[in-house]
């Protein structure tokens, strides 16, 4: 009983993570969230407790979020991942002020606390213009694969400006690039910087306080790391577990839960 | 007799109308813009004054508009949307105090004086949820084509709520609706209610007037035509379906011919000086 979990079920990927009682991770998951959200949930939690080699009994508590939260039909609590994704990357990078998360259908900004309690945040999750979604309009038009966008754009000599908000039109927007014979790279670095300008019109609406840690998928495309330091000016903690910063404070929220429970029945 | 032309470089389409003195419009042309502009607008003149049994050497005035209006090298002269449009439906509906325009990448809400001039005006082209880019989107995410959103919609029996709020978004909301078993139609049909909300408020933030003309390709589908009569009431006015996309292109024709009324030297347009540019 002296594992935690905590399941992000994102709008494109679920993630689970494990804890153990001294708050390290045991084990990790991620599934695609296809149209079944449910088993999703299910299937992410299982294969973190096949990697942990742990068995339902064993994971103390469970704590579900992301937007299908609710659909963590085993969860025991569901908690917003906007407070998950502040108590995980206080947790991974413990100066942290800032959290910018961003992921496949919306970005936020969130101001923490040294204790990782959310302060203030802010988020587009209204239109899909600074959003994982944009990324992936690029790369549907300019047919690459998604994991070779960020790569790509780093090899730009001379970015294009993205004009456009809308990630409808921005993609005939870049084909217009392509037409008028720009550099692929030079148009993904410019798609890159415009995702980056809207995270940063976030960000300043909460008060960007350093350290900043980014979060969410798209914290694993190497471009869009190098654009927002760049335009901030100030260095980014990316971890490995970026991606699952959501599922860890999930995780942590749980152990909570876990040893709230032993205290009460220890005294 | 004294032929003119007008362009209309849209985002989607562009569109070429040909008018004699009198402003009957004797050619008519439509094809996919692309990104070549200047090339798309001259296949269309050559076209519509194909149209009209004619080479494109007899236009004597050629006018351009749509957001590619300066990529066209053989205008004589340039307007905006808003004056095209305002033209073109005041030429087809007299009377008209309000003109609303939805195209592919744009909506517009323009309020006319008595006169016909332009006294106020509103646009969304940030947004694609207020746009034909919308239904485009939300046909696509169907598994239809553009050309397939108005039949597809006349067999809705109980449109279904879509948001509009986001045309990216709106992927999520037709894959929900689909799962819980809503009809193709009923979802295109919620689609083209979201968007006739949008243009009712954008006309009612120019205070729009009486009588309405409806204008754009999107009016093309039958469905949001009646829907926006059904809004405004009888003194809203669509052009035949043939002609609903080419009252920017007809309101330039008709300019030209108010040009060279007024004296200004015209003359054939020349494609080498285009070509070159």
């Amino acid at each position: 009983m002296a594992h935690a979990a905590g399941v992000d079920v994102g709008s494109t990927q679920t993630k689970a993570v494990i804890i153990d009682a001294n708050r390290r991770i045991a084990a990790r998951a991620l599934v695609d969230t296809g149209a079944n959200v449910v088993v999703a949930a299910e299937r992410a939690f299982e294969a973190a407790m096949a990697a942990a080699g742990l068995d339902e009994r064993e994971v103390g508590f469970v704590v579900g979020t992301g937007y299908g939260r609710y659909r963590v039909t085993f969860g025991h609590v569901q908690v917003t991942e906007i407070s998950c994704h502040g108590r995980g990357a206080v947790q991974m990078f413990p100066a942290t002020r800032t959290v910018v998360d961003m992921g496949g259908q919306d970005t936020k900004a969130i101001r923490v606390s040294p204790t990782g309690e959310v302060l203030d945040f802010c988020m587009n999750d209204k239109c899909a213009a600074g959003t994982g979604r944009f990324l992936g309009a690029a790369a549907a038009a300019l047919e690459i694969p998604l994991d070779q966008l960020g790569p790509t754009a780093l090899r730009a000599e001379r970015p294009v400006a993205i004009t456009t908000t809308c990630t409808v039109f921005a993609e005939s927007e870049v084909l217009s690039w392509v037409a008028r014979g720009r550099r692929i790279e030079d148009i993904l670095l410019g798609v890159h910087q415009s995702i980056v300008s809207r995270a940063l019109g976030l960000m300043r609406r909460v008060g960007i306080e350093s350290e900043v840690t980014f979060t969410g998928g798209v914290a694993r495309n190497i471009g869009m790391v190098k654009a927002l330091v760049d335009a901030l000016g100030m260095p980014v903690n990316v971890g490995e577990e970026s991606h699952f910063m959501g599922a860890l404070g999930a995780a942590l929220f749980a152990m909570d839960h876990v040893e709230g429970r032993r205290a009460r029945e220890a005294s | 007799m004294t032929w003119t032309a007008g362009i209309d470089v849209g985002s989607t389409y562009t569109k070429a109308v040909v008018v004699d003195e009198a402003g009957r419009i004797a050619g008519v042309s439509l094809l996919r813009t692309g990104f070549r502009l200047p090339e798309a607008a001259q296949r269309a003149l050559e076209a519509a004054a194909a149209c009209a049994g004619m080479g494109a050497d007899a236009v004597a005035y050629v006018i351009s508009t749509g957001f590619g209006r300066f990529q066209v090298p053989f205008r004589n002269l340039q307007v905006t949307d808003l004056t095209a449009a305002a033209r073109g439906a005041r030429h087809l509906f007299p009377g008209t105090r309000t003109v609303l325009d939805i195209g592919g990448q744009t909506m517009k809400a323009t309020r006319l004086d008595e006169r016909g001039r332009v006294k106020s005006f509103r646009l969304n082209d940030k947004c694609a949820s207020g746009t034909g880019a919308f239904l485009e989107k939300t046909a696509r995410y169907l598994n239809y084509t553009t050309e397939e959103i108005g039949p597809l919609a006349m067999l809705a029996r109980q449109p279904v709520t879509i948001s509009g709020v986001c045309a990216v978004f709106a992927e999520s909301e037709v894959i929900n609706h689909l799962s819980q078993g809503a009809s193709p139609a009923d979802i295109m049909q919620g689609a083209i209610v979201s968007l006739v909300h949008r243009s009712v408020q954008l006309m009612k933030r120019v205070q729009m007037e009486a009588p309405f003309a409806l204008v754009g390709g999107i009016l093309r589908f039958e469905s949001m035509a009646a829907l926006m009569r059904k809004e405004l009431g009888e003194a809203a006015y669509v052009p035949r379906p043939d002609l609903v996309q080419h009252v920017g292109a007809l309101g330039a024709a008709v300019l030209g011919q108010r040009r060279l009324a007024e004296g200004v030297p015209g003359g054939a347009p020349r494609w080498t000086a285009s070509s070159s540019g």
